[in-house]
């Protein structure tokens, strides 16, 4: 009912920045009020395009969908970008979809300033995500356990056999 | 959502907006004091340690107060809880009553903004707005704010519409729903106060309530039969609950009714006479609510222990669906808000709240022509109900599938649609959990059985959202039959004997050259010297495409673009100027049509995806599309979900279109205005912004290409539609047999949606509609869906 300016609950935007971005932090975040990309993280590996499409066509025509990949090898790394036609669509999936599960695990979606050539690729040292490399737990879908940890493991075992 | 739609802002902002900001103040402590008006208003009757009645009592000083400075604020901010919170209605009417008490022009200036605000809403076509302030209006005469005999004047001149002549049913149904909806808040003091006048006001709504039409009612019901629940038309049910109210002497027992505590304060109160308020009278230009048919899931011997379900007649079944409903309203653009408010309803303990949640939520998913909210709104606030309340409300759900599905036979095929959406949808985010054993019997029955193409077409979804291999180990073995095929593509010309087809050489020239980069030039002058042949070697006599090129080139692009939806755009992508020239004429657009059903007929989503890239390319229409769907070689699929996946995206497209050229064709008017407007004045105007004229008929033309392709579309799949229902309806009669088959049921009712959905679209072309296709000539079971759809608005 007040008359907000900015888009507030599930549609506002979150704290998170992308520090790669080219230009000033007005700028950003005009584009991430008017954009309809989102980022969409916590992917199974495995998760395919096809996958993706189903799930986000639920709120609207999905325009295009850009794979994470691994810098290295190539292959998904566990998120993507997901560009609608309409701002309105968009803001349904950060309504209905964000937080629910796709391959049984619960996606993240975050608005996005909108795909530049590049960012589909990992930005961790070894090519995956950054948090694919820190993370302690164990993953099946994204890889096992954190790179960090996994190589000490192969590092151990190395040593003891 | 027409109907629902929120637009309570434009009803009293647009004039003091200007005048308001410039007022705001800012408090000491910096807070903005409307600011902090409004959160204390909109927050009252929420949970809170202290009672309702002493947070209204102190809410009420606090007003007090600031009422000399702030009237009009404070008048404003109660007018939009009226409209956006009446789900906490009785709490606003007793602070209403409790500020009257304390200031008797207050009370007086707040009834004219109101009243004031309703003669707008009726004006504008704003109803729903409109039943809230009329509900609100007579709950004040129990707040001792209005004199009942003034709510009463009012009630009438509502009631008196249904004598007006040459009007369309849908406007006096909804003046007397205006009226009927608010009776069980304000009917026992009007039966104290004024029971003849009450009686007679009844008689006069039992007199038009049993003359009404109701052609419409088999086009909006849910379930084709009434066992085992009545379907019933909204003003029939509402009405039979009425009835019952006044039986029991217009006592109920489910609405919150704080004003009771202050009955002292209140009775003191001068009471205010309501201003005559008339209805506008109609006009053609004006849209009415359409009607509605009552869903009905459960009674109470469908809920094991705990509280009774009131009976579908008495009152408070109504009262507690009507709170559920505004719940939802209020909430549903925040769907955790939303299954939170929803488990916190007031009276939670008096009523099986979970099954009351489960049906209404389903009763608007359900909803025709179309569910009020996005469907997936529904499907995620179901997956929040199931997570707050993890030990009963995935049973309330699973137990309400099961009814549903018992009663798939008798289910309207949009509605099975919707019901596969989302229960492919719950299990995708329930680990495809379900007791796929207890629906066995489908395996057996005839694919076109209801029930059996639901489980095939949940399946087909499964898949979609997961992969093949999780599906087939989701379902027991016995399931075998039910399961989709893997959804591979197929290339003809590499399968085995491919090496006796006229086409297979040139494709396989064509593969590498396009493996190695070749330019969409290279490529067409390699299809150069095929001949016009049908695949098969048959001759084809139309100039106008050559369906071998067309299979040859097209077959082996989505071929090597086959690995994803990604590489398939890219492959399109490149090569769209060979597929614009190979499609040129509609011919070769549904022959091209036709090879991408070949290669993907095992894949379904892959064909909504490309059939969506070939119309947004522009490399087919929307029409062709039409047409290929309802040709032969689509018949075998022509009941599957997915046909209809891509009709009505189709006309979506087509609709989107024509609004974005006129949208356009509107701006580019008011910009030359403005303009104009601007040189009169004497002012300089820049011209590099302000369209021409010629530029302008230009848009005209485009938008009136569009329009006519938009109206042609209608007529083709209407078309269509009459003749495969005419030549069944005809082989039917001739062979002796039942016409009601499995099949006719699937497409008789999916020519219904095609009106339902499209409802605002097809009213443009009804007339054009009624003279060329739906004429007295066509069979009646046929005409008669036409007639329905008509009797909605009239």
């Amino acid at each position: 009912m007040s008359k907000r300016k900015l888009p507030s609950g599930s549609v506002a935007l979150s704290q998170y920045r992308d520090q790669h971005f080219r230009g000033n932090r007005g700028e950003q975040e005009k584009f991430l009020l008017t954009s309809t990309t989102l980022y969409v993280g916590n992917l199974s590996f495995f998760t395919s395009e096809a996958q993706i499409y189903e799930l986000f066509s639920r709120t609207g025509d999905v325009k295009k969908i850009i794979m994470g990949l691994d810098k290295v090898q190539k292959t998904p790394c566990g998120f993507c970008f997901v560009e609608y036609y309409t701002r309105a669509d968009a803001e349904n999936c950060m309504r209905y979809v964000n937080g629910t599960r796709l391959d049984d695990r619960i996606i993240r979606t975050d608005w996005d300033a909108g795909f530049k050539e590049g960012r589909q690729y990992g930005r961790g040292k070894t090519g995956g995500q950054v948090r694919d490399e820190y993370r302690t737990d164990f993953d099946e879908a994204r890889g096992g356990y954190g790179k960090m940890l996994a190589s000490k493991i192969r590092r151990t075992s190395d040593i003891s056999s | 959502m027409e109907r629902r739609r929120r637009r309570t802002d434009s009803i009293s902002d647009d004039e003091d907006d200007d005048r308001g900001r410039k007022r705001r103040k800012i408090a000491p402590d910096g807070v903005d004091i409307e600011d902090r008006l409004e959160s204390l208003i909109t927050r009252v009757g929420e949970r809170s340690t202290s009672s309702l009645e002493s947070n209204l009592e102190g809410l009420a000083s606090v007003l007090e107060a600031d009422i000399p400075n702030y009237k009009h604020q404070i008048m404003k901010i109660l007018c939009q809880c009226v409209v956006n919170l009446p789900e906490k209605l009785t709490v606003y009417t007793t602070l209403v009553g409790l500020l009257n008490a304390k200031n008797y022009n207050c009370g007086g200036e707040f009834v004219e903004m109101l009243v004031r605000n309703l003669k707008e809403a009726l004006k504008t076509g704003e109803f729903e707005n409109a039943r809230m302030m009329v509900r609100f209006l007579s709950d004040l005469v129990n707040c001792h704010v209005l004199v009942a005999t003034s709510l009463l004047q009012m009630f009438d001149s509502f009631v008196e519409v249904t004598l007006e002549d040459n009007i369309p049913q849908v406007r006096s149904d909804i003046y007397v729903y205006l009226v009927l909806s608010s009776l069980p808040w304000v009917g026992r003091e009007l039966f104290e106060k004024k029971e003849s006048d009450l009686n007679s006001m009844l008689v006069t709504i039992e007199n038009y309530l049993s003359k009404r039409q109701k052609i419409h009612l088999p086009a909006l019901r849910v379930w084709l039969n009434d066992g085992p629940h009545l379907q019933e038309e909204y003003l029939d049910c509402l009405w039979a609950q009425i009835k019952n109210l006044r039986n029991n002497k217009w006592i109920e027992k489910q609405i919150l009714r704080p004003y009771l505590a202050f009955d002292g304060v209140l009775c003191d109160a001068l009471q205010h006479t309501l201003p005559q308020i008339i209805p506008p009278s109609h006009n053609k230009s004006m849209v009415y609510p359409l009607p509605r048919v009552v869903f009905r899931l459960f009674d109470y011997t469908d809920v094991p222990q705990g509280p009774v379900l009131p009976g579908s007649h008495a009152i408070e079944r109504y009262l507690i669906e009507e709170q559920i409903n505004r719940i939802i309203h209020t909430h549903h653009l925040e769907r955790k808000d939303c299954a939170a408010a929803l488990l916190e309803y007031p009276a939670k303990a008096k009523i099986p709240l979970n099954y009351m949640i489960v049906e209404v939520m389903f009763g608007q998913l359900f909803e025709l022509p179309r569910p009020p909210y996005i469907e997936i709104f529904y499907g995620s606030t179901f997956i929040e109900l199931c997570k707050n309340q993890p030990t009963s409300m995935p049973e309330v759900l699973a137990q309400a599938s099961e009814m549903l599905f018992d009663r798939l036979d008798s289910m309207h095929s949009i509605c099975i649609e919707r019901f596969v959406h989302w229960f492919s949808y719950h299990l995708s985010n329930f680990q495809y959990k379900w007791s796929w054993e207890d629906w066995v019997e489908c395996v057996a029955m005839d694919p076109n059985a209801p029930k059996s193409k639901f489980v095939r077409e949940v399946l087909l979804k499964c898949l979609r959202f997961s992969y093949y291999q999780r599906v087939v180990e989701s379902v027991p073995e016995s399931f075998a039959a039910l399961l989709p095929p893997e959804p591979k593509p197929i290339y003809k010309y590499e399968q085995e004997g491919a090496g006796s087809l006229p086409g297979t050489m040139h494709a396989h020239k064509l593969m590498s050259a396009i493996k190695s980069k070749c330019t969409p030039e290279e490529a067409a002058v390699l299809l150069k010297d095929l001949p016009n042949v049908y695949p098969n070697g048959q001759e084809n006599e139309n100039s106008s495409f050559n369906p071998l090129k067309i299979d040859v080139f097209f077959s082996t692009l989505l071929h090597l673009g086959s690995k994803s939806i990604s590489h398939s755009f890219a492959a399109l992508a490149k090569f769209h100027p060979n597929l614009k020239s190979l499609a040129e004429f509609d011919d070769g657009k549904i022959c091209l049509l036709k090879v991408l059903y070949e290669t993907w007929k095992n894949n379904q989503q892959m064909m909504v995806v490309l059939v969506d890239k070939l119309l947004r390319t522009e490399v087919v229409e929307c029409s062709s599309v039409a047409n290929w769907l309802f040709s032969f070689e689509m018949q075998h699929d022509f009941t599957s979900f997915y046909v209809w996946e891509i009709m009505h995206s189709t006309i979506k497209k087509m609709s989107r279109h024509v609004d974005q050229l006129q949208q356009e064709v509107d701006s580019a008017h008011d910009k030359q205005e403005a303009a104009k407007r601007k040189e009169a004045d004497g002012l300089e105007v820049g011209d590099d912004d302000i369209p021409s004229d010629e530029a302008i008929e230009r848009m005209e033309e485009k938008l009136e290409a569009a329009t006519s392709a938009q109206k042609n579309l209608f007529l083709v799949i209407f078309q269509r539609f009459i003749i495969v229902l005419t030549e069944h309806l005809a082989r039917c009669e001739s062979a002796g047999v039942d016409y009601n088959t499995p099949w006719y049921k699937w497409v008789i009712e999916r020519l219904q949606q095609v009106f339902l959905m499209h409802h605002e679209l097809v009213f443009r072309y009804i007339n054009t509609l009624e003279q060329l296709l739906f004429t007295s000539d066509i069979d009646i079971h046929i005409l008669e869906v036409f007639q329905q759809f008509c009797a909605l608005r009239s």
